[in-house]
């Protein structure tokens, strides 16, 4: 579904990315975790192209997001994202939020956009949330319509970046029961987050960077209980006993 | 020293509403056509096509550093002289302000798009949508409301501007309440009369806009 080969990427002189190759099959969870500015952001974003890298190549579903001739909006109609800060549009309703790119990009009516975004409010819990507008939700509530506003699109796979780390521990489950239940239906996901419990248990594989560089690429198993680099130890270390 | 007499403002009533529509109506004009385009400008400006934020910025930089008074008589003068025909001094006034106050609104819609966090955009083409989509959609109503309260004031100041127009003479109030004041040889009543009239407008319009800004505070 996702193939990452040799990807390399500088900001300037700065490399944020140095030959990052990794993959997801379909109906695959992978969860990327690292110290912070070690370039998990970066590298989802390159899968979308929202960033775009110098070296290497990513397909998605057989398409290639580096070269020019892609259509860049289409294929990112087919790849859900969902970001840190939600960024639900603060102007819209939640009902709107989630028919806008319904009906602007896959040319859906009306009408049915707005069946498929109740339907989808209803399964993250929020249906009677429809009419009110982002800043009257909590940040939990947010990120779950933020879910059902990439699930509306029909991605064949959905890109999380650190969908947890702005919200109040409170909310963190909330949010995390909506991802792993889309997990265990077998949604294809790539998940940036320290979340080590969602990791161990729906991740098939754990993607451990530092400096851009990927250093392990391992089964979420392997990967807890005997990680093979001091890097992915130490890191495990400050992050389990936190 | 003189008495003042006050005794023209009844009659000079009918002169003054006249006068005043032309002034709203030259102040909605300029502002909503100023708007549109300094939107326009704004997008121009912000393009990544070089030669053409370069004219944009060029034309804002030139309208920001010539005196307003001086586009007007400009623009009034010499329009005719090369196109031969005369010009109106009401449509003078109505195309020279959009022009203007373009490049003013143009610098407010720019910081209000920049006002628009980096995220909003990626989330918009995250979903698939392309540049203009975004823009319309996403960016520019976000940018509009961030920046009511600017437009606003810049409204204000573009109301009593209006007042200039005084130069090439067209009828705006101001001109209205000099004509009076001139045929009852009562010009410093008149001149008072419409400061009066000038001043509540001004004053109960920015008194609204600080109102807005508290609400679109909240809604924040």
């Amino acid at each position: 579904m996702i193939e990452i080969r040799n990807v390399s990427k500088w900001y300037g002189p700065t490399q944020v990315l140095a030959d990052a190759s990794t993959h997801v099959a379909k109906g695959e969870v992978v969860v990327v975790c690292g110290p912070s500015g070690s370039g998990k952001s970066t590298l989802i974003k390159c899968v979308n192209g929202l960033e775009p890298f110098q070296q290497g190549t990513i397909t998605v579903d057989g398409i290639s997001v580096g070269d020019p001739k892609t259509d860049l909006p289409r294929l990112r109609a087919r790849v859900g994202m969902v970001f840190q800060h939600f960024e639900l549009f603060p102007h819209m309703s939640v009902e709107r939020n989630l028919a806008l790119a319904q009906i602007k990009v896959l040319g859906r009516s009306k009408e049915e956009a707005a069946a498929r975004g109740v339907a989808l409010l209803d399964r993250v819990g929020l249906r009677a949330h429809a009419h009110k507008f982002p800043g009257q939700l909590s940040g939990g509530q947010q990120q779950r319509v933020a879910i059902a506003r990439a699930l509306a699109m029909d991605p064949i796979c959905l890109l999380f970046d650190e969908p947890t780390s702005a919200l109040d521990p409170e909310m963190i489950g909330e949010v995390l029961d909506v991802m792993v239940e889309l997990a265990q239906e077998g949604m294809t996901m790539v998940c940036v987050t320290h979340e080590m419990g969602f990791a161990r248990k729906v991740a098939k594989r754990v993607v451990f960077m530092d400096h851009g560089e990927i250093v392990e690429d391992a089964p979420a198993a392997r990967f807890f209980d005997t990680p093979a680099s001091e890097r992915a130890k130490t890191f495990l270390a400050r992050i389990l006993h936190h | 020293m003189g008495e003042f007499d006050f005794s023209v403002w009844q009659p000079s009533l009918p002169f003054i509403r006249d006068g005043l529509l032309f002034t709203l109506r030259l102040t909605l004009v300029a502002m909503s056509g100023g708007i549109v385009i300094g939107t326009l400008l704004a997008l121009a400006r912000l393009s990544p096509i070089a030669p053409l934020s370069r004219i944009a910025g060029a034309y804002v930089d030139l309208m920001r550093s010539i005196p307003l008074v001086l586009v007007i008589l400009w623009f009034f003068l010499v329009i005719p002289f090369i196109t031969g025909s005369p010009v109106g001094a009401e449509t003078s006034a109505v195309i020279t302000f959009t022009a203007f106050e373009a490049a003013f609104y143009c610098e407010i819609m720019r910081s209000g798009i920049q006002s628009v966090p980096r995220g909003q955009v990626d989330a918009a083409q995250a979903l698939g949508l392309g540049q203009a989509q975004t823009m319309v959609h996403v960016i520019l109503p976000q940018a509009v409301r961030n920046m009511i309260p600017v437009l606003l004031t810049q409204t204000i100041v573009l109301f009593q501007d209006t007042s200039l127009v005084y130069a090439i003479g067209a009828k705006d109030m101001l001109k209205a309440a000099d004509v009076v004041g001139k045929n009852y040889n009562r010009p410093v009543e008149m001149i008072m009369l419409s400061a009066l009239i000038y001043f509540a407008i001004c004053f109960s319009l920015s008194l609204a806009v600080k109102q807005l800004q508290k609400r679109v505070a909240i809604i924040r």
